[in-house]
């Protein structure tokens, strides 16, 4: 390639934008420390004072970046943000795995694993930590670092906005803490996915509308003539997450000083715009915005061009158009008017072809070189996560039927097929770019150890395979047994008896989501040799195959 | 009004939402297209020669 | 040259907008007829807004994450309404802000858990649910007990649910505070304020400890208020099909 030189008018990061920045930063802290002072209640004083602190951390870090001072160099990419990106999302992705485990251990084990003097570890509390550690601490943190390298590598240029992109980095940050905080102390709107209180909305908002300045305008003074289609996967992840985000957050506060607020809408229509945003929070945070990772990071490790473009563009605009309808399939047989829910499920079923055309997409970006599925474990990783989501993109059709969906809906068969898209898709392609990613960043020639990967891929896939297995039996057994009549006509079981049937499955369960914390401490461990540039001399000098596809 | 929405929805929205599609097909399978796809689809592949990263020069 | 190159570089706006267009298609056209389609919420006779107390109940499901195990939307399938009992209809979660259907059943749907338990039942199993119901894997609630509440509190919740739309008068409104500690005590002075502003509201210690209004009281009043607003004596379902 010839080299490129970029416009430095545009990718100024010069003296202009700091008193900006040292004073939105004063305002804020001054506006913390008010709120923090007049609080209508502890928690909130509590939140306030984080803010407070996040702000003075702010600032010292300002003045730290001036007084190196630290020139930034106009021709060099920004890959600092994503190197921290890569730190947050394994540091998130453990914490959420393993709280997983926690709230598995107390459905499989209540008397050992609850405690009456601690409330805020109940499952109430915990779950949602769960829930938004894995989606937003460590989902988020992937598909932020990856964006930003994604979109500077194929435009060619600088990510815009100077110190914008460590604003997204660490504004995001400081949301997960509030919102995790919160969850712990009782701070919640009760919706689902999207939790936090009316305040940590807003600033997510804030961080949100950053990301999407920072990264359009990285698309903007791109030297490629072309917006490569990972970006338009992106993009369409960054925008439709803003608007289901302001949309189903919508609330009036008891108080402007006050954690709590009661939301905009109520009943039938609180429920459908709720289910609105919790399907299209997996169709654009979950799908759309790591298939923009598979669609980069699965061509760049086989060294091989996606299997068609074209397909890619007709994926696109097909799956975005259609998912955003699915969202009633949640609310089937409920008070929510039959004319919904049969909308949502026929979106629903018709959503299986622009799947399967990403996953077929994804899958045939190998063929000619599927050998390399056996000498790289990353690679590898990717191609099972693809095939993880072809399966969980063809249940999801499946169980939006509204026969089945009166089966499988309120039982664990939903929560295995969450699991499926959310460990096998979501966590492999995440591992796998990871994977990627720190010996790119980190300039190494290689990660520090194939054979730990392969540890990782297998160990893993056991656990994925013992967790959605097992919900499956406990799922369907408990729907079957919940509408059971016996030989006289009467429902054949009590409510309890169910639960205590599932007893055996939330123990495989559990140890399933034990084997996949383990893989990702063996990634954790992996990824920092491998940052630190160490090599597992004794495993490439036996096996020189096994090095990278680079 | 349940009724006049219910029939647009089944007729000018149907159409609507197909044209809609074709004209996603027509961009796609355009063969005049096929250049300016076939050189998209490498970028990933041709940002460096390196291909690991760092500062370009 | 110029002018092609111009183009290139809107196109990134263009894309936005385009998505944005595309993905807003489908919310329009599933919620917005939700709110002006009369059909959507059922006619029906006794849903009233929650009195203080048991909105202060409402509130602390929410806070403790109740909805994640236990839904409150009975579907109209044979087994669930012999379960259950009639199916939830829209009217009853009109004043929810936000709703409690849920999506998981790890516990018993709680649509029509209003009556079917006494309060002691109920305050054993808060505190100690595997004491009365072995096989539980439900946690432990015994810090609601003697964890005392401020009446003060309850105008601002009805300010802001009135503000959402719930249709608190200003008699309540300004009433909230005393209601409050009102329907732990059939022995208050305003009893009879009190019934006519919230018809049907129950009136009596829910956690048997009449010295304090308790964060047990207050979520023992909501899950006993819980599907008991509707009258199906008199509900013809005929008239609300859709």
């Amino acid at each position: 390639m010839t080299s490129v030189t970029p416009r430095t008018a545009t990718a100024t990061t010069g003296g202009g934008d700091i008193p900006f920045i040292a004073a939105a930063l004063g305002v804020g802290l001054l506006l913390a420390l008010f709120v923090a002072a007049r609080a209508a209640d502890p928690l909130m004083s509590a939140h306030a004072f984080i803010f407070a602190a996040a702000f003075v951390g702010g600032g010292f870090a300002l003045v730290h970046h001036v007084s190196s001072g630290a020139k930034a160099d106009p021709t060099a990419y920004e890959f600092g943000v994503v190197k921290a990106g890569v730190f947050a999302s394994v540091f998130w992705g453990l914490a959420g795995f393993l709280v997983g485990v926690v709230i598995a251990a107390q459905l499989a084990f209540p008397n050992i694993f609850y405690f009456p003097e601690l409330g805020w570890t109940n499952f109430g509390r915990l779950r949602p930590l769960h829930t938004s550690a894995v989606i937003f601490a460590f989902g988020g943190n992937v598909l932020i670092a990856t964006s930003f390298y994604v979109v500077q590598r194929t435009s060619r240029a600088k990510l815009w906005g100077g110190l914008a992109p460590w604003f997204v980095f660490w504004g995001y940050q400081l949301f997960i803490v509030i919102a995790a905080t919160g969850y712990l102390m009782g701070v919640t709107q009760s919706r689902e996915y999207a939790e936090p209180e009316w305040y940590a909305d807003l600033w997510l908002t804030l961080v949100w509308v950053v990301y999407l300045l920072v990264f359009l305008g990285t698309i903007l003074k791109r030297k490629e003539p072309h917006i490569y289609v990972a970006n338009w996967f992106y993009l369409a992840f960054i925008v439709t997450i803003a608007m289901l985000h302001i949309v189903n957050n919508l609330a009036i506060p008891v108080s402007l000083t006050g954690v709590k607020s009661y939301s905009l809408f109520a009943g039938v229509q609180d429920a459908l715009t709720q289910w609105w945003y919790g399907h299209n929070a997996v169709g654009f945070f979950l799908t759309a915005g790591f298939l923009a990772i598979m669609y980069y990071f699965i061509p760049k490790q086989a060294d091989r061009p996606v299997y068609s473009y074209r397909l890619s563009i007709i994926h696109f605009w097909a799956l975005i158009f259609i998912y955003i309808w699915a969202g009633p399939h949640h609310l089937h047989y409920t008070a929510l008017p039959e004319w919904a829910q049969t909308l949502g499920m026929t979106f629903s079923i018709m959503l299986w072809m622009p799947s399967w055309g990403g996953m077929i997409n994804g899958l045939m970006t190998l063929s000619g070189a599927w050998d390399k599925l056996r000498t790289d474990p990353v690679l590898r990783m990717m191609v099972v996560s693809v095939a993880f989501y072809g399966m969980s993109t063809f249940e999801g059709p499946l169980m939006s039927v509204r026969a089945v969906n009166s089966l499988s809906h309120y039982t664990d068969w939903t929560i295995g097929h969450v699991h499926s898209g959310a460990l096998g898709w979501v966590g492999y392609i995440s591992f796998g770019a990871l994977y990627c990613l720190t010996p790119w960043l980190w300039k190494r020639k290689s990660l520090y150890s194939n054979q730990l990967v392969e540890w990782h891929f297998w160990i893993s896939t056991i656990g994925i395979l013992l967790y959605i297995t097992s919900m499956w039996v406990s799922g369907i057994m408990q729907g079957l047994m919940w509408r059971a009549y016996d030989a006289f006509g009467f429902l054949e079981y009590s409510f309890v008896e169910t639960v205590e049937a599932m007893h055996p499955y939330y123990i495989i369960r559990m140890s399933g989501g034990l084997l996949f914390l383990t893989g990702a401490l063996i990634m954790a461990y992996n990824l920092w040799r491998t940052a630190k540039g160490d090599v597992r001399e004794k495993e490439f000098a036996a096996s020189p195959a096994l090095a990278p596809a680079e | 009004m349940y009724e006049t929405l219910a029939k647009f929805a089944q007729t000018w929205g149907l159409l609507l939402f197909v044209l809609a599609f074709v004209l996603v097909l027509i961009y796609a399978l355009n063969p005049r297209n096929k250049k300016k796809f076939d050189e998209a689809k490498r970028i990933p592949l041709e940002d460096e020669e390196d291909g690991n990263g760092g500062k370009r020069d | 040259m110029l002018d092609r190159h111009e183009f290139l570089e809107k196109r990134g706006l263009v894309l936005t907008v385009a998505i944005l267009i595309v993905v807003a298609i489908g919310g329009i056209v599933e919620i917005a007829p939700l709110f002006y389609l009369e059909s959507t919420i059922e006619k029906v006779k006794g849903v009233r807004p929650y009195t203080p107390l048991e909105l202060a109940g409402r509130n602390i499901y929410v806070r403790e994450g109740c909805y994640v195990c236990h839904s409150q939307m009975v579907r109209p399938l044979r087994d669930e309404v012999e379960r259950y009992g009639h199916y939830s209809l829209a009217a009853e979660s009109m004043y929810d802000h936000p709703f409690q259907w849920g999506s998981k059943r790890s516990g018993p749907d709680l649509a029509r858990v209003g009556g079917k338990y006494s309060d002691a039942w109920h305050k054993q199993h808060l505190i100690d649910p595997r004491s009365v119901v072995p096989e539980s894997i439900m946690p432990p609630y015994a810090f609601l007990e003697g964890k005392v509440m401020e009446a003060e509190d309850a105008e601002g919740w009805l300010k802001a649910n009135r503000a959402v739309g719930v249709p608190y008068t200003d008699e309540m409104i300004e009433n909230a505070a005393s209601d409050f500690s009102t329907q732990t005590d059939p022995f208050a002075d305003d009893y009879d304020g009190f019934v006519a502003r919230y018809p049907n509201a129950v009136v009596r210690d829910f956690d048997g400890d009449p010295r304090h209004v308790t964060e047990m009281d207050a979520l023992i009043a909501y899950l006993q208020v819980l599907g008991t607003m509707v009258d199906f004596e008199t509900y013809e379902p005929e008239e609300n099909y859709r």
